[in-house]
């Protein structure tokens, strides 16, 4: 961990930069984008974390295996989110009825 | 007593050396904190999942929230996050008086978010019969708004038990913190923080910003679903 | 045999960390990794003793096919019992907490783990945990099953759900507690020349366990506290009537629940290691594919918990995919197994406790492995799904697998914690009885299994009475197993001969030092020059 000691205008750059991020998320809510609505506000809520964890957190300041933690942590996240997800909405991916199937096996 | 020595009363015995103490405290930190990612994780997969299934539902629930709070508490959390690195800097620079200052200051934006959500936001929605499992029936314009949006009484209940749950969790990691803090109040009191050992000041102030970024999340993911147009 | 002629007979050192300090502050209060190992050590057999007890009245009570003790609703408190506490307060600590706690700064040349107080707080929690959960035993027990499915456990059980399940999320934080401090210690708390490369195998099976503590623990956490939520609110978001899904319980509980599995295995694979390089006096065979297997399998075990789905209503589609990583899976446990065989191949075998659960493991493991197999295949898994397969295949690679590891383990390095030798007679014996009993118990179940007896009955047809009572013969002499050791051990600790630094001969930084070690282990930091296991030809009579 560095010893680096940011100036204090360091800081409030990074703060500023969030509140304006969170100003342009709410005023975007109220711009019809469809469904680039959810996008755009993960987007920028992506960027707002990435500023927090990058400076606030010194993660540029450390180490590469901080980095791994993190990443670990949110792939493994991904893998809960992406596989549960895919489950309920490949529930009616049913197999064709070829004719290697028995139709007994076959759910409507 | 001499920088050295004193360096060396503060390395606990199972080290070896200072260094080695401040990365282990902060990768045991980091570490903690992907704890903290897969136990909310839990909450976002059962949110992505219904969310994907009962869109109108969870757009309604999200209008009958009052962005205000939502817009609110973030601006407010992330000032805190400022003091809060504010703060370890200061500890950084061995300044106990503003390490004080600082942590007081996010002490105090830390417990305005749990009084003011309790006291006003989660007590409005109570009033308002938004509140699963305690007083859930909706009426007046709330229902005009459920029903411009096609949702259904169930997956309404559904959206707001996600609501209470993840704003609720996050409250009490919220509260902890303010526990912390309370803790490192009193030991920057004691003279502790500000001696060149600032492990503890960094290692509150990561999980801090955690909270913070959680909250990050949670504020379009609950607030801004469909956009407010 | 495998002792080391000595000049004179081996002595105690005059201190050590048992009797550094006395009273019983001086335990209660320890932050000393090695005495937190033997709190741990007391708590979990005071737990495998209810766990065993449970099992031991499911069996009687299967040797009727009317079901000789209990009716159904008594009988379903018993399974869920025994399963609750056999994994979550039994096998997930056994080895890491006694096992790891003790061996992980030693072997890697620390004087302690990173955080030792946070090391005895894990141990505060998980004795909250455990006496949250008796009493919840004691005051009526659940019977949901250890799966906890919703909505039975959720809506419509009238057992003690809330307090069984808080004494669990209390116990999970103990063991995340421990995996992260675990962690830390490996990374950062190595001696100098102790590389990644160098670690005993032991470390990294460890290590890999550790990281599965982080990832997976805290999501049975959250899920618990839903269920908390539905029973104490009775709102829920795995409600139907809300147009939740209870399937979603299932998913968030085995994206843990597998990968917990693999935590209650990888620690005996990893004991296995040094026990086989111990009895062969022989480094481990592709030393780097065990390593990294250990972590492969850690990564891997996070995508296959659909394989516990397949017949829910999960789509085929995922169940495809589970089921192909679930063989994927299989591949690296399947690497250990051969490395260690090829490591006795042409070895000089000294066949002590230690090395006889060792071969036990290798057996009884690959059984319980392959067995595994065709409950990952989708089309013989619906047959044979919540039958007694399943039961046997589970039993076979966490008794014969896991806790064969940790009774070797316990053997192996019994001398090095105490500074006394077990008696070896006595030990054969009693590991030849939990051999045969084991096999005994379990064996026919295969056959009970795939002739259709469902598991989780109290009653069953008189055509499977046979192997029913069998399988209960056999659990009668595995619990003689078992109780033997308790005997010899605790008469050891006090009476036995005095064993010495090393008296297997072994390579690892734990037999450098003492026997009891002194309370901070190392006089000084040892600088680590060799390469684990560095048997020379001299040690290794190759022949």
């Amino acid at each position: 961990m560095s010893e680096h000691v940011h100036p204090k205008r360091f800081y409030v750059a990074v703060f500023v930069a969030l509140v304006i991020l969170t100003a342009v998320t709410t005023t975007v809510a109220y711009v019809d984008l469809g469904p680039m609505n959810t996008v755009v506000a993960l987007v920028i809520a992506v960027c707002k974390a990435t500023l927090v964890v990058l400076f606030f957190m010194h993660l540029k300041d450390q180490a590469g295996l901080t980095r791994v933690v993190i990443l670990a942590a949110i792939l493994w996240l991904a893998v809960l989110i992406g596989a549960t997800v895919n489950d309920v909405f490949t529930r009616h991916w049913v197999p064709s009825n070829g004719p290697w199937q028995s139709s007994a096996l076959m759910t409507p | 007593m001499s920088a050295e020595a004193q360096g060396a009363t503060l390395v606990a015995e199972q080290f070896d050396d200072f260094e080695q103490q401040k990365h282990a405290d902060t990768f045991g930190m980091w570490l903690f904190l992907a704890t903290e990612v897969l136990f909310f994780g839990g909450l976002f997969c059962g949110y992505a999942l219904y969310r994907s299934l009962y869109f109108e539902a969870f757009t309604a629930g999200s209008h009958l929230l009052k962005i205000g709070y939502g817009a609110f508490y973030t601006v407010l959390l992330i000032c805190s996050s400022l003091t809060m690195a504010l703060g370890v800097r200061a500890a950084q620079l061995r300044r106990p008086t503003s390490l004080t200052v600082y942590l007081a200051l996010t002490w105090i934006m830390g417990a305005a978010f749990v009084y003011i959500k309790l006291r006003y936001e989660w007590y409005g929605d109570y009033v308002e019969g938004l509140v699963p499992g305690l007083h859930f029936a909706p009426h007046g314009e709330a229902l005009e708004i459920i029903n411009r949006f096609h949702a259904t009484l169930p997956h309404l209940s559904l959206f707001f038990i996600f609501y209470f749950c993840m704003t609720g969790v996050h409250a009490l990691h919220m509260v902890v913190g303010v526990g912390l803090l309370t803790t490192l109040l009193i030991f920057t009191r004691q003279g502790k923080n500000t001696q060149g050992n600032y492990n503890w000041v960094e290692m509150v102030g990561l999980y801090w910003h955690f909270v913070d970024i959680v909250w990050i999340f949670l504020f379009p993911l609950l607030y801004l679903i469909g956009g407010r147009y | 045999m495998s002792t080391v002629a000595l000049e004179s007979p081996p002595t105690l050192p005059e201190v050590h960390y048992l009797n550094a300090d006395y009273g019983w502050r001086s335990w209660l209060f320890t932050t000393d990794h090695k005495r937190i190992a033997w709190l741990y050590l007391f708590a979990i057999t005071f737990m495998f003793v209810v766990g065993g007890l449970s099992a031991t009245l499911m069996r009687l009570n299967l040797i009727e096919p009317s079901g000789l003790l209990f009716e159904p609703a008594s009988y379903n408190k018993l399974f869920t019992a025994h399963g609750l506490v056999m994994i979550f307060f039994f096998l997930t600590q056994s080895i890491p907490t006694v096992l790891g706690n003790f061996l992980i700064p030693i072997m890697i040349g620390a004087r302690d783990v990173a955080f030792p107080k946070l090391n005895l707080l894990s141990w505060y929690i998980y004795m909250l945990g455990a006496t949250v959960f008796i009493i919840s035993l004691a005051t009526g027990g659940i019977d949901t099953g250890w799966t906890l499915y919703t909505p039975l456990s959720t809506t419509y059980a009238n057992t003690n759900v809330l307090s069984a399940t808080m004494g669990i999320f209390i116990a999970g934080f103990s063991s995340i507690l421990t995996g992260l401090n675990f962690i830390v210690t490996i990374h950062k708390m190595r001696a100098p020349g102790m590389t990644w490369f160098r670690l005993p195998l032991f470390i990294w099976s460890m290590y890999a366990t550790s990281v599965i503590f982080v990832l997976a623990m805290p999501v049975i956490a959250i899920t618990l506290a839903l269920i908390a939520l539905e029973r104490v609110w009775h709102v829920g978001i795995f409600d139907p009537g809300l147009g939740g899904d209870p399937i979603l319980f299932q998913h968030l509980f085995w994206f843990f629940g597998h990968p917990e599995v693999y935590i209650l295995i990888l620690p005996s694979m990893g004991v296995i290691s040094e026990l086989v390089a111990a009895g062969c006096r022989k480094r481990i065979f592709g030393y780097s594919f065990v390593a990294f297997s250990s972590v492969s399998i850690a990564a891997i075990s996070f995508m296959v918990w659909g394989h516990h789905m397949f017949l829910t209503g999960q789509s085929v589609y995922a169940g495809l995919v589970f089921s192909a990583l679930s063989f994927a899976v299989a591949i690296p446990s399947a690497v250990k197994i051969f490395n260690w065989t090829a490591t006795m191949h042409k070895a000089s075998v000294s066949y002590d406790t230690p090395m006889l659960y060792a071969i036990g493991f290798i057996g009884l493991f690959t059984i319980g492995g392959l067995t595994g197999l065709f409950l990952a295949s989708m089309g013989t898994d619906v047959h044979l799904h919540d039958t007694y397969f399943v039961v046997a295949h589970f039993h076979y690679v966490m008794v014969g697998g896991a806790i064969m590891g940790y009774l070797g383990g316990l053997h192996l390095w019994w001398p090095k914690m105490t500074g006394r030798l077990y008696p070896e007679a006595w030990a054969r014996f009693a590991a030849l009885l939990v051999f045969v009993g084991f096999n005994l118990t379990f064996g026919p179940q295969f056959i009970l299994g795939y002739v259709g007896m469902p598991r989780r009955y109290a009653v069953y047809p008189a055509e499977f009475q046979v192997l029913n009572v069998l399988s209960s013969a056999g659990a009668s002499i595995l619990a003689v197993g078992y109780v033997i050791p308790l005997i010899y051990f605790t008469w050891s600790a006090l009476k036995g001969p005095i064993a010495g630094p090393n008296p297997w001969g072994a390579k690892g930084l734990e037999w450098t030092i003492a026997s009891p070690p002194p309370t901070h282990n190392f006089e000084q930091t040892p600088i680590v020059t060799e390469e684990a296991y560095a048997y020379g030809p001299e040690e290794a009579h190759v022949g």
